[in-house]
């Protein structure tokens, strides 16, 4: 967990050239090479996202590949939850928020579905764990209580026990919460209350969970279950993860975007983010020259 | 940064001096809890003062009635006869009312304003509200004689008629009576419940919201499942709030409530509670027994804001528990 350092060679570059705003888009094609493998589950083309008379997304482009899991970087303000969050239309409740281009899921218009729905389909895990004031089988049952069931209609108690349970060991948490899950969700830990969290959201069967700095008020060990956690459920589930610690993107990741200023810069595989970046800023940025 | 900078804070800077003893009480610790303490103690003080007064000049008549006196319905001054039943009565049957009228429309409308209205119109109403707070209760008692019991003869036969099966709404209908009573402490304790309800639901954690709404809830799920259950203890204790004042309130109630009495089970008849008596008869009140029964009733408005208000805290704990 030791932050990014310099890297050597880097550091004798010499004179850092002022950091000019940085070009639009030029790598950012949104078409990593490897993308035959995995059908695209979310494409996001030419999106602008504007708050008020501010322009927090400028043009991003991308794709979310099926059950792989995207990391969004970038430093403090690039925009990368704003991204995260036109992904689900959470951005909605912001008042004075505009979005413009066009994101599709499957294939089809995210703005052609119910809110609710892409809501239930597109789940979403916060910084900050955030339970409900209920206990620990309520948080869980929550969704599937307002969604209701497959086959239509309210779930029965048995049905929701075994889809609680699920949930909980998709999650990592049933054997540690399975003897008290009538007790508070406060009882928890900070660690425990994020994956009470996720599991939450797997409740209801999302095909996609966004995550967002899941991890930045977790200590390494609980920071660690999560990511064990993230590795598990792509199978299951297309993840994207928008992270503060490029570390934990390189270990999570099979595809990387870097934000800078609202802007996509850069979109590829992972390891050639981090090795062989293609543009200047994504380079400065992994070797810890800013951000 | 300039390096002389980084020079001049490496050289030592001289001690500052011991502060001097006067210095030390006048930003102490110790005169700050003295002080406060003192304004605490004033809380107790009072208190105990209200109750000793209260318990001590009511002891010709406790002395008289013992027990009784909250079980008896005579009150005659002529005969030295006193008794709080009917007080008590219209006190807590015009509160409860005002309660079940207020508590929808308070809870309601700060529903609407924390969570649903646009900003503006929720800050410009919000302003309104807190004008109507501050209004006086005799300006209420007004607006029940010369508007709310108007409307209230106008509008008696659709609630017979759709209520008058019930032992509530019965008999003749005056006016002034228990039910124009409630509907005025409801006007009165609307206010409170809003702006307090508003406060609380705005403190919830946006985190919540967006909890709920993750999962694919309905702005109104989020806001009815996960906003309200959070500031349940705040809108709680708006409506502990909201029952002192009712039970407590005077000018307004004894202008409207028909001043008789009486126990009368429909709320249509005419009724009296207990701060209406003891402002009314009062200055009028001649013979010791007279004012001691009036004390009395004073200690017994007293023990019955506790103990409603006791019983409602239990209430809302045990529910916390569970």
């Amino acid at each position: 967990m030791s932050p990014a350092k310099p890297m050597p060679a880097s550091a004798q570059q010499a004179p850092e050239p002022d950091m000019a705003p940085p070009s639009v888009n030029m790598a950012a094609s949104g078409e990593p090479n490897l993308a035959a493998e995995s059908a695209t589950k979310i494409s996001a083309t030419d999106l602008n996202f504007h708050y008020g008379s501010f322009q927090a997304l400028h043009g991003i482009s991308m794709k979310i590949f099926e059950n792989r899991v995207t990391a969004c970087i970038g430093p403090s303000g690039c925009g990368k939850s704003t991204f995260l969050r036109t992904l689900n239309r959470m951005n909605e409740t912001v008042r004075h928020s505009r979005v413009e281009g066009e994101i599709l899921l499957d294939g089809q218009n995210l703005h052609s579905f119910e809110v609710s729905e892409v809501r239930r389909r597109v789940g979403m895990v916060f910084q900050r764990s955030n339970p409900f004031p209920k206990s620990i089988f309520d948080n869980v049952a929550y969704g599937l209580r307002i969604n209701g069931v497959p086959g239509g209609g309210s779930p029965s108690r048995g049905e929701l026990r075994d889809a609680v349970e699920h949930s909980l060991r998709r999650a990592a948490l049933w054997d540690e919460v399975k003897d008290k899950l009538h007790q508070s969700a406060y009882s928890l830990s900070g660690g425990q209350q994020q994956r009470l969290c996720i599991a939450r959201a797997l409740a209801v069967n999302p095909e996609v969970l966004l995550l967002d700095e899941p991890c930045s008020a977790l200590d390494p060990i609980a920071t660690t279950k999560i990511e064990d956690l993230i590795f598990h459920l792509k199978s299951s589930c297309t993840i994207v993860i928008v992270t503060h610690n490029m570390q934990q993107a390189a270990r999570v990741a099979d595809y990387t975007g870097f934000f800078l200023l609202g802007r996509l810069i850069e979109f590829d595989e992972t390891p050639l983010i981090f090795k062989n970046p293609a543009q200047k800023e994504t380079e400065d940025y992994v070797t810890g020259r800013f951000g | 940064m300039a390096a002389s900078t980084t020079v001049a804070s490496n050289t030592p800077r001289p001690a500052l001096p011991a502060r001097s003893v006067w210095r030390r009480i006048l930003s102490g610790d110790s005169l700050a809890y003295s002080v406060t303490f003192a304004a605490a103690a004033m809380i107790l003080l009072v208190t105990g003062i209200l109750v000793w007064e209260l318990y001590s000049n009511s002891q010709a008549s406790r002395a008289k009635f013992g027990w009784n006196f909250l079980f008896t319905s005579t009150w005659d001054p002529v005969a030295d006869q006193f008794g709080a039943l009917p007080f008590i009565y219209g006190t807590v049957v015009t509160s409860a009312l005002a309660l079940c009228i207020g508590i929808p429309l308070g809870v309601g409308a700060a529903i609407f304003l924390a969570e649903l209205a646009p900003p503006r119109i929720s800050d410009a109403l919000t302003f309104l509200i807190e004008l109507l707070a501050a209004v006086p209760s005799v300006i209420y008692g007004l607006l029940g004689i010369f508007v709310l019991v108007p409307i209230l003869r106008q509008v008696e036969p659709a609630i017979r008629a759709v209520l008058g099966w019930t032992p509530l709404f019965q008999g003749p209908f005056y006016g002034v009576s228990l039910f124009a009573a409630g509907v005025v402490l409801a006007v009165m304790i609307i206010p409170f419940i809003i702006s307090i309800s508003r406060e609380v639901i705005l403190a919830v954690p946006s985190d919540q919201r967006e909890a709920a709404l993750a999962l694919g809830a309905t702005r109104w799920e989020s806001t009815w499942d996960v906003v309200v259950p959070y500031a349940r203890n705040g809108i709680m204790g708006s409506i502990f709030l909201a029952l002192a004042r009712s039970l407590g309130e005077t000018m307004a109630v004894t202008m409207v409530i028909g001043n008789d009495p009486k126990i009368k089970a429909s709320l249509f008849a005419p009724g009296y509670s207990i701060a209406a008596v003891v402002a009314n008869e009062f200055t009028e009140a001649t013979g010791d027994m007279y004012i001691s029964a009036l004390i009395e009733l004073g200690l017994v408005l007293f023990a019955l804001t506790i103990v409603i208000n006791g019983l409602a805290r239990l209430l809302v704990a045990r529910r916390n528990m569970a």
